[in-house]
């Protein structure tokens, strides 16, 4: 099992979303976070006093998937969070030792 | 009921004719009697008018502070103190109001000695139905004092932006009592009660035009809330760490109900549903929109983008510009007057602030100080007797008012009682910041400010998004 995660646009929740549910994942976590990887922030004005933004707001996306499926799926994911411009995000692939379906204690892929 | 058809209703009215014209052919001593019920029945409804819209009055300057300025002041600071900054101007409703039952009215209004008024009204002892003559001859005289309260309430209410995200809450209420009896109560006797200094009306030695608080209300608060944001320091952080306003929606809001509720401030003060008080607010709306732009504009020049901030602080600082003056000029002036307090507030609270490297936390002095200066001393010169004709010579003839009238002297009166206020200001906040201290102390202990007034002097947040 590969664990996902995410970081995207929030404006592309959507079509990630969309996309995921197409290729048949269901389980997913959402969290809104906030960070910047090479892209420069914006500045804001407020009444004439100068702030530096850089830590910009992002979607972090959480799934975990059978390795089987992996490629599939961050191929999805990019396609769909994909602007081309900077600060489109990252995906990051995590091993994952196990998982447990607390209803009824499945394990493994099975859990998922 | 059935309504009677006009031919049924016809010989009613016939005959209550003639029995009308009978009586008055037969009995000549009546018709004096008549012409007298005629008055009383006219003067009953043009005091039914004026008391209806000076109610209403009353009402929109309390929507003023109730939601308007605590939330254009709670959207501007950090979200960990907009409770705090909500309950500086919600608390001054209990407080001040407390204060003007007991004795602020009697010190502002009561007939006193130029800088006092007397005690004759504590307790509101005599204050009831019967009209005012001196300050409002048509309603009832307890409808003028709860509109006075009113302004009483919002004055100290506008100084806690200068204040705020670093004050005790026990500070600020003592410092309010203090301020509203040594600062506020003698200045608006000063320009409103009789007998006052500055009360161009009622027997004042220096006449001063100020219509509805340019000097009163918008200089005092914002020169004392420069002498708080000097006394008290910056904000821990401050200018380094971003404090971005938490809430700009919240702000606009609270903005466009300020600019809603000022309709009472100023055509409110023309203390009657009268032809003055459609000038008032007629100059009202058009000093608040010219200001917009102007700030806005300035803003877009200077920074390359016009922002909502921007706009709603524009507003506000042609509105404070054009009260003293909303009763005296041309919708015109108006415009231009609001137009420059846009412009300058804006290079005040921009320039000016960063130059001097004070943290007036949201801009009580470079809004209401500033533009209540530019706005005092601009109705010395557009005042004009072609709006308000209330001053009359001793052959009736109104007299010239401001500058455009050909009265350029009225300008050095403005000038004078801006600088009585500006003394006041500095003078009384300082004492009273001084004995504050000594007493319960002004500041939150460091810890307090960091993480937040809302839950260090409250126990509460303002956000409980997960509840």
């Amino acid at each position: 099992m590969k664990k996902i995660e995410a970081i995207i646009q929030p404006h592309k929740v959507d079509q990630v979303k969309e996309a995921l549910k197409n290729i048949g994942i269901d389980g997913l976590t959402i969290s809104e976070v906030r960070g910047h990887g090479r892209q420069k922030g914006h500045k804001e004005v407020y009444r004439g006093m100068e702030y530096d933004v850089d830590l910009l707001p992002k979607v972090k996306i959480e799934t975990v998937v059978p390795d089987a499926r992996l490629q599939e799926i961050t191929k999805a994911i990019a396609t769909a969070a994909r602007t081309g411009k900077i600060g489109d995000g990252k995906i990051f692939v995590f091993d994952v030792l196990d998982a447990i379906r607390i209803r009824n204690d499945d394990t493994g892929e099975m859990a998922l | 009921m059935t309504k009677p058809s006009p031919i049924h209703l016809q010989p009613l009215l016939w005959t209550l004719a003639l029995c009308g014209s009978a009586a008055f052919a037969q009995a000549p001593a009546s018709a004096e009697a008549r012409l007298t019920a005629l008055e009383a029945a006219t003067k009953s409804a043009q005091s039914a008018g004026d008391n209806a819209w000076m109610l209403t009055s009353a009402a929109l300057v309390l929507l003023m502070t109730g939601p308007g300025l605590a939330l254009f002041y709670g959207g501007l600071v950090r979200a960990k103190n907009v409770l705090s900054t909500m309950m500086h101007s919600f608390a001054l409703m209990g407080v001040v109001t407390v204060l003007w039952a007991i004795y602020g009215y009697s010190i502002a209004f009561g007939e006193g000695n130029a800088f006092f008024g007397g005690l004759q009204y504590l307790f509101l002892n005599g204050v009831g139905s019967a009209p005012n003559a001196d300050y409002a001859a048509t309603i009832p005289h307890e409808t003028y004092m709860i509109y006075q309260l009113m302004f009483a309430i919002i004055t100290p209410a506008l100084i806690s932006g200068a204040f705020a995200e670093r004050m005790k809450f026990s500070a600020m209420l003592l410092f309010t009592c203090l301020w509203s009896t040594i600062v506020y109560f003698p200045m608006a006797h000063m320009v409103w009660g009789k007998g006052g200094l500055l009360n161009a009306y009622l027997g004042g030695k220096i006449p001063t035009f100020d219509f509805a608080g340019g000097t009163v209300v918008h200089i005092t608060s914002g020169v004392s809330a420069l002498v708080c944001a000097l006394y008290l320091g910056k904000r821990v952080g401050f200018p380094k760490e971003p404090m971005k306003p938490h809430n700009l929606v919240l702000s606009v809001i609270g903005a466009c109900l300020l600019w809603v509720g000022w309709f009472g401030f100023n055509a409110g003060s023309a203390v009657s549903a009268s032809g003055l008080a459609t000038s008032a607010f007629v100059a009202t709306h058009f000093g608040a929109a010219a200001a917009a732009l102007g700030w806005m504009f300035a803003e877009w020049v200077k920074h390359g983008k016009p922002s909502m901030l921007g706009g709603i602080s524009g507003c506000v600082a042609g509105l404070v510009a054009i009260t003293p003056a909303s009763g005296f000029v041309k919708p015109f002036p108006a415009l231009l007057i609001g137009f420059l307090a846009g412009a300058f507030c804006f290079w005040m609270v921009t320039t000016v602030k960063s130059k001097f490297k004070y943290d007036d936390t949201l801009d009580a002095f470079g809004v209401h100080g500033a533009g209540g200066t530019l706005g005092a001393l601009l109705t010395g010169v557009f005042a004009t007797s072609a709006i308000n004709d209330a001053l009359k010579d001793s052959s009736g003839k109104p007299l010239p008012l401001g500058w455009v009238d050909g009265h350029p002297g009225q300008v050095l009166n403005q000038a004078i009682a801006v600088a009585i206020s500006w003394v006041l200001a500095i003078v009384g906040t300082l004492i009273i910041l001084k004995i504050v201290d000594l007493t319960v102390g002004v500041r939150v202990s460091q810890e307090e400010e960091v993480t937040g007034l809302d839950i260090s002097l409250h126990g509460e947040e303002g956000y409980n998004l997960e509840s």
